[in-house]
């Protein structure tokens, strides 16, 4: 049976839409949309005083399956994904083992076949094991069904090693993502290095660690004009590097997560492991340059960095914490409460970083758009919905999220991937 | 006046008047230590257990002591007796500790906040022995009962403290402190030590001590780590002594009275020359000593009086 | 908490004439006087047993040292306080080892504040003896002590509260009972 969605406030970044329209779907794929379809026959959702978008995407998501399935699983991930609203995310290759060839890639796509009620796409490693050496086998992994490459989190350190990943990318039309640090001026840092990191004795992470490899993948990716995506943009400094380089014209996107919009290095004053993350809270100073990004058209996506460790990880010594903060189930309602409710930015800006952007920063042709022959993924929100993050009631296998207890305005509401409403479960 | 904090984590979150508190009680503690029988029975029965994952001597034994003159029964755990080694995690370790009804843990830590993580889940007082780079709030007044008995006030007096202050705990605990109660801190030592932030903790930054020692009261000389040389924060032990050591030639740049600290152990002839460190001026030993007593003056402030509420 | 007086005890002329009353009593039992040495416990015992001393330096020309005791760490009911009592100096600076000891404390009521005092005594040296003055005795013991030399005797509810007021601190000498007042 055909599901035909009506009433809805349909807003599309890529044609520009923003009016009440109609929207009908079949076998997965957006066939009409207009102002009235008839009903009959249909299976018929109301989406009266509310949002339809394109389905959102979150390119930047650790799944850890396979290898750390007590932190979460592809099911898991997928679950907590579809309730905050994305029908696709981009899973990172730091597994264990490592995405690093085409078997991994196909498990993972096979596992997300049995069991993920969303649509998965795997990153593969720049270098073998992410030791950032040997490239691995990127075309054969785009065959597999890569959609971009990463190291994310053992960032390559050697230029020529990138230069090289950057090359031959260029052959599979794919993108290479940056987890921007230089390790040997991050080594043992656990927090942004400043003021704060001084008041509190720990060790710091200098802006500087991000910012010499922003440049440094900047300069590459204009001198071998390949595409180069800049993951989690943290400081004031990468920014201004990231604006000089659009406006050069070279080949480079950004995106920023919630929590790096949102909170800063001063809370880090309660030692409070849900508050380290890589990169880490930055200053004020930085916060307020990321908001000016986006509402700059400077970042192009929002990204949750959604990583899951356990609560017994979690509840060690600040130093011992492992790095991350999830993100899938409290993103879309942080930034419609922080930015659409605040001013900062515009609907359509906020639904094109969350959707259209990264899929076409993933390459993926048939998502982020809502129009005739498209996929029918549609994230559908209710602005005025309050509610209250508590992470008692999320479906992720972990909880290290510092958002636990806060009250926001606006929520997703309904998921649909492929046609099929997907959230609110069954 | 009154004392209302449940644990002592850091000088940060003390006010002027809670460090007042604090110094006029241990006054009356240093006259017990000198007594024959250096021995009240204040905290009778109750229990504490110096947690220490980082070796120590002084600290360790004059916390020891204090407790012992305050017939409090105290247990020593160290790292390397601990079933830690065995990778049990730092919450289980304190969970079965605590399980033996401890009313204080004392704490030392290589890491910064372990205290604070502590007493988020802890029943007992926790006292800060010490935490990574971060403070050693009971070393800042046992410096600052020093200086009082010395100088009887803090207000305006200029002190220099010089080594690594970015590594040190004791410099920050110091710091915190003595602004607090009005005195004109300088922080002195090789830029990798000293970042230009510390000035926002209301202090002067120098890298010369030649030209910060001028007109000092007191000076305050850090402990090197020798290992950090192999990090590249400064060249070699020789320039560090040349360039940053205490040497009598110096000091006589400071007022005529001035004061010498460390907070020990001292490297002779590195950061201050042995002849300085037995000197007159030095107070090295006095700080020792008024350890004991202002251990004591801690401790009877958090464990005498019924357990309070209110925690911070 | 307001208090209602209920009664004005003594007054200035009534405390000097008990405390000459007491320094012959002290003179005639204590045949070396020379042995002897005062410890006031805080706070208004060290001003009694000041007034003590100079009257036998009147009576008898004798200089006899007043020291005084505070008794917090040695106070056996911790556990029972809302905060901790501000200690203060014990200011001893003889020794009280083979000396006649006269404790004076201005009320005697429970006894554990004399007891607290004697085990404060004792941890500072081996005392010859140890004799007890008291402005007032306002009963209800809960130990077995009793004072040597006592002012006054006064009948008390426990619920009375007794102040005594010494000029050196309260700017007049007075004793007076008070009673919290109900709050029908």
């Amino acid at each position: 049976m055909r599901l035909l969605i009506k009433n809805g406030r349909v807003i599309d970044p890529y044609s520009g839409t923003d009016e009440t329209l109609d929207i009908l779907i079949d076998k997965g794929k957006i066939i009409d949309i207009k102002p009235k379809i008839d009903g009959k026959d249909n299976k018929v959702l109301d989406a009266s005083r509310l949002v339809v978008a394109p389905g959102f995407i979150d390119m930047h998501v650790h799944l850890r399956e396979p290898g750390q399935e007590d932190k979460e699983t592809i099911k898991t991930g997928s679950l907590a994904a579809a309730k905050g609203g994305f029908t696709s995310v981009a899973c990172m290759p730091n597994t264990n083992p490592v995405n690093d060839n085409c078997g991994v890639t196909e498990y993972i796509l096979a596992e997300s076949k049995k069991h993920a009620i969303i649509n998965i796409f795997p990153i593969a490693a720049i270098t073998k094991g992410l030791k950032g050496e040997e490239l691995t086998d990127m075309a054969d992994l785009v065959d597999s069904g890569a959609c971009a490459f990463s190291d994310d989190g053992q960032p390559v350190q050697n230029s020529q090693v990138m230069r090289r990943a950057l090359e031959y990318s260029k052959i599979t039309n794919v993108s290479i993502i940056d987890h921007c640090e230089d390790k040997n001026l991050s080594r043992d840092g656990v927090m942004h290095e400043g003021y704060y990191s001084y008041l509190f004795g720990l060790k710091g992470i200098p802006a500087a660690s991000e910012e010499t490899m922003v440049s440094r993948d900047i300069i590459l990716s204009e001198k071998y004009q390949s595409k180069i995506h800049i993951a989690h943009v943290s400081t004031k400094g990468s920014i201004d590097l990231i604006r000089w380089a659009k406006d050069k014209k070279i080949e480079v996107t950004a995106e920023v997560t919630p929590h790096h919009l949102l909170l800063t290095d001063n809370l880090i004053e309660s030692y409070d492991t849900n508050l380290k993350v890589n990169p880490p809270l930055r200053s004020e100073t930085d916060k307020k340059a990321l908001l000016q990004a986006i509402k700059d058209g400077i970042i192009d996506a929002f990204a949750t960095d959604h990583a899951p460790h356990t609560f017994d990880e979690k509840e060690v010594e600040f130093n011992n914490a492992p790095f991350g903060i999830i993100g899938l189930e409290t993103a879309v309602s942080l930034l419609l409460d922080k930015l659409i409710h605040k001013n900062i930015i515009s609907l359509q800006r906020f639904i094109s970083m969350f959707s259209t952007n990264p899929a076409k920063i993933l390459g993926l042709k048939n998502k982020g758009k809502i129009c005739v022959g498209a996929d029918a993924d549609l994230t559908i929100l209710n602005l005025q919905k309050d509610i209250l993050v508590d992470t008692n009631t999320f479906v992720s296998k972990s909880r290290n999220c510092p958002f636990n207890g806060w009250r926001l305005k606006g929520a997703p509401v309904i998921t649909i991937v492929g046609g099929k409403k997907v959230y609110p479960f069954k | 006046m009154s004392f209302k904090h449940k644990h002592l984590l850091g000088i940060q979150a003390l006010s002027a008047s809670d460090i007042l508190t604090i110094l006029e009680t241990a006054e009356s503690f240093l006259e017990i230590s000198a007594r024959e029988v250096k021995k009240v029975p204040t905290l009778r029965g109750k229990t504490i257990v110096n947690l220490f994952f980082e070796p120590s001597t002084r600290t360790r034994s004059s916390f020891e002591l204090a407790a012992k003159r305050l017939s409090a029964d105290i247990i020593n755990f160290s790292n390397q007796t601990s079933s830690v080694s065995k990778g049990e995690s730092l919450k289980d370790t304190v969970l079965s500790l605590e399980a033996m009804n401890t009313d204080a843990i004392i704490v030392r830590h290589s890491y910064a906040g372990a205290p604070h993580f502590i007493s988020t889940f802890c029943r007992s007082h926790i006292i800060n022995a010490g935490d990574g780079a971060h403070e050693h709030p009971t070393q800042a007044l046992l410096d600052a009962f020093t200086i009082k008995q010395e100088k009887a006030k803090f207000k305006n007096l200029k002190v220099v403290i010089v080594g690594d202050i970015l590594h040190s705990r004791v410099a920050r605990s110091n710091i915190f402190l003595l602004s607090k109660m009005g005195a004109k801190v300088v922080c002195v030592g090789p830029p990798a030590f000293l970042p230009i932030e510390f000035q926002q903790f209301g202090t002067q930054i120098d890298y010369n001590l030649d030209r910060a020692i001028e007109g000092a009261d007191v000076i305050m000389t850090l402990r090197i780590q020798l290992e950090r040389q192999q990090k590249n924060s400064f060249p070699s032990i020789r320039e560090y002594r040349n360039i940053y050591g205490l040497t009598e030639e110096r000091f006589r740049k400071a007022k005529k009275d001035a004061i010498i600290m460390h907070p020990g152990p001292i490297n002779r002839g590195v950061e201050i020359s042995s002849d300085l460190a037995d000197s007159l001026q030095s107070i090295i030993l006095k700080q020792v000593e008024n350890g004991v007593a202002v251990r004591m003056a801690i401790l009877y402030l958090l464990l005498g009086g019924k357990d309070r509420e209110t925690s911070d | 908490m307001n208090e209602k007086i209920k009664a004005r005890v003594m007054d200035s002329r009534k405390i000097k004439r008990v405390l000459e009353r007491i320094t012959t009593e002290i003179i005639e039992r204590n045949r070396d006087l020379k042995n002897l040495v005062i410890i006031g416990i805080r706070t208004r015992g060290i001003y009694i047993g000041k007034r003590i001393s100079k009257l036998i330096k009147n009576a008898e020309n004798i200089d006899i040292p007043v020291g005084v005791l505070d008794i917090t760490l040695y106070r056996d009911d911790f556990s029972e306080l809302e905060a901790q009592h501000m200690v203060k100096k014990t200011e001893i600076d003889f020794s009280v080892t083979d000396k006649d000891v006269l404790l004076v404390d201005d009320v005697l009521f429970t006894g554990r504040t004399i007891r607290a005092a004697m085990d404060s005594l004792i941890d500072l040296g081996r005392p010859k003896t140890i004799q007890l003055l008291v402005l007032i005795d306002r009963g209800h013991r809960e130990l077995p002590i009793k004072a040597d030399y006592v002012g006054k005797y006064l009948p008390t509810s426990r619920r009375e509260i007794v102040h005594v007021k010494l000029k050196e601190i309260d700017n007049k000498d007075e004793v007076l009972i008070t009673e919290p007042s109900s709050l029908e």
